[in-house]
């Protein structure tokens, strides 16, 4: 069998490649929406994990970025640990809570399993907004120091960049790897059996899978992810406040997959990266963006069901014959 | 292989099985007969962990699987088909037998290499055995429903199995598939060693292929034993041969 030319292209590289050169686009705005852009394009991939691959639906994984978020937060603030060893905290810890809150929702199925993935999130939303003491309550956790970069002063070009361009490099390298993990682990047998399980998650428990179990460990590689966006997006968001858990957060990369198109790995990058452009764009003519959002979506929903990569592919697929 | 002692199920106050008793010898063909309702269905998702019997015992090579889930039980080496078409829609023929492969062989706790190749050769061989060579690369959904059932006895016999339980393996087919298809299947059963239990309503296929043949009737054995004997049975001529001709 040989695997179609449009997934042979390394397409993680060539994204990473065609975003090297924003910062020096001579605006400091545009480095900002890109790095906006690249963290919470992972956000929404993580969550495509469980809703495209697995077939889950989750109301709560603002959850995931949250701890993520106020973990490495709160390392890197009060107790001046270093950047990566804080942000990989921060994927661990969301991982380890999306194992917790995963045992019991797995137990559930359809919208009840989505029901109880938005209750945890609401208390882990409860939790940022209520412990003074450690997260700062309602004013969450300012001024997040940026990660050590004068490492960086003896790089040709980038040396010489401003702190925010410079963190946007991190954050591109390090969101970079996390696609080429995710895009592993979507092809590996893995990811197979996770695919079986959307399908027909009763057929699946007669080949083999323990369903509950793969459910759980997609809930949980997910999680981490999500943590991983979010611990990032907590830096570049100069503080970590107890929003980043509510359920609004939650339905954010729902819509950005759901725009891009849950079928394709990238679906949700491209989602994100059209939200977050389009708002940038509407919000600059009116108020109203939620009612934009919102039209786009329906129309989006009964006229392109596939979202904007399912449509794409449909149509390059019709213009060049079957084996595009 | 396997012994089915005393199963029984009731949904609400209504007995879909009572009782049944069952014993099926390695490498024989068995089959359940019974008219619509009788409960072969049911006492087939009894046996497959897919329903938990309100009594009994299912037993099988000596271990009792009466509360096992139904993904350990197929690891155990039992598959089973079902009466109405249960594939993975979404992903190719290939795809569908090889994640049975992947799945059954404990392959899916491994989340880094590559799953395009894994078992490609013995997923081939499959395909070619129960006559979808050429279809390997379509959309399990686009396909036939005849060729979706041999999809679903594909991914059936990746499953490596010791025991095969079909429900209605034919169901839908025409006359000619339906013959293909037992002629498939008996073939498969000589290579592979199978044991087989299967239910039909085809009654020229039962009698041509089972060596013990079980009819159920209101969830109730009625009769029991080789073609000959079950043919001979009074009862069972009058409430179900009867019924059909
Ligand atoms: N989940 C269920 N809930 C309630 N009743 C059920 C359920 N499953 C089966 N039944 C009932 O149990 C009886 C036996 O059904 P079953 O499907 O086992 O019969 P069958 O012998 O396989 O029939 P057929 O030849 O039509 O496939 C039927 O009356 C059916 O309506
Ligand atoms: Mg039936």
């Amino acid at each position: 069998m040989t695997r179609p030319l449009i997934n042979r292209i390394p397409w993680t590289l060539i994204v990473f490649l065609v975003l090297l050169p924003v910062p020096f686009l001579g605006s400091r705005f545009y480095t900002f929406v890109a790095t906006d852009i690249v963290i919470l394009s992972l956000f929404a991939t993580s969550l495509n994990l469980l809703l495209g691959t697995t077939g889950l639906v989750t109301f709560g994984h603002a959850a995931y970025f949250s701890i993520g978020a106020y973990t490495t937060a709160l390392l890197m603030k009060n107790l001046g640990f270093p950047f990566l060893p804080s942000w990989i905290a921060g994927g661990l810890m969301a991982a380890g809570f999306a194992l917790v809150f995963g045992f019991f929702c797995v137990r559930l199925t359809k919208i009840y399993f989505a029901m109880l993935t938005l209750a945890f999130a609401q208390i882990v939303w409860a939790i940022c907004f209520k412990w003074n003491d450690v997260t700062g309550g309602e004013q969450g956790l300012p001024n997040v120091p940026y990660p050590g970069l004068d490492w960086m002063e003896v790089l040709p070009l980038i040396g010489d960049l401003r702190v925010s361009d410079k963190f946007y490099y991190v954050a591109l390298a390090l969101v970079a790897l996390c696609y080429a993990a995710l895009r592993r682990i979507t092809l590996s047998p893995f990811g197979r059996v996770l695919t079986v399980i959307r399908d027909n998650p009763e057929r699946a428990q007669f080949i083999g899978v323990n369903v509950r179990l793969y459910e759980l460990a997609a809930f949980m590689v997910s999680g981490a992810f999500a943590g991983l966006s979010g611990a990032l997006f907590g830096i570049f968001n100069r503080g970590v406040f107890p929003d980043f858990a509510f359920w609004t957060k939650s339905a954010e990369p729902l819509i950005m997959t759901i725009l891009g198109g849950m079928a394709h790995f990238w679906g949700p990058a491209v989602g994100a990266a059209a939200l977050i452009l389009l708002n940038q764009q509407i919000t600059s003519y009116t108020e109203y963006w939620p009612f934009v959002l919102g039209g786009v979506l329906i129309v989006l929903l009964f006229v392109f069901p596939g979202g904007i990569v399912g449509t794409l592919t449909k149509l390059g697929r019709r213009i060049g014959g079957r084996d595009a | 292989m396997l012994e089915v002692e005393g199963v029984s199920k009731r949904f609400g106050g209504f007995v879909a099985v009572d009782a049944v008793s069952l014993t099926v010898a390695k490498k024989q063909i068995a089959a359940v007969i019974g008219p619509n309702g009788a409960g072969k269905s049911t006492f087939f998702n009894l046996i497959t962990g897919h329903l938990r019997p309100d009594a009994g015992r299912v037993v099988l090579e000596g271990r009792d699987i009466t509360a096992a889930p139904p993904h350990r039980i197929c690891r155990m080496g039992m598959g089973r088909s079902f009466q109405r078409t249960n594939i993975f829609p979404q992903l190719t023929v290939f795809e569908n037998v090889q994640a049975a492969y992947i799945a059954h062989r404990g392959r899916g706790t491994n989340f880094w290499a590559s799953s395009a190749a894994l078992y490609r050769d013995e997923t081939t061989a499959l395909l070619q055995q129960v006559g979808l060579a050429d279809k390997a690369n379509e959309a399990a959904s686009a396909l036939s429903h005849g060729n979706q059932k041999q999809v679903e006895l594909g991914i059936a016999l990746a499953c490596d199995p010791e025991i095969l339980l079909l429900d209605e393996p034919t169901a839908g087919m025409s006359a000619a598939e339906t013959r293909d298809s037992i002629k498939l299947l008996q073939h498969l059963a000589e290579k592979f060693g199978l044991t087989l239990l299967f239910t039909e309503h085809d009654m020229e296929v039962v009698f041509s292929i089972a060596e013990k043949i079980m009819v159920l009737h209101q969830g109730r054995v009625i009769a029991e034993g080789t073609p000959d004997e079950v043919q001979r049975n009074a009862e069972v001529r009058r409430i179900y041969l009867g019924e059909r001709k």
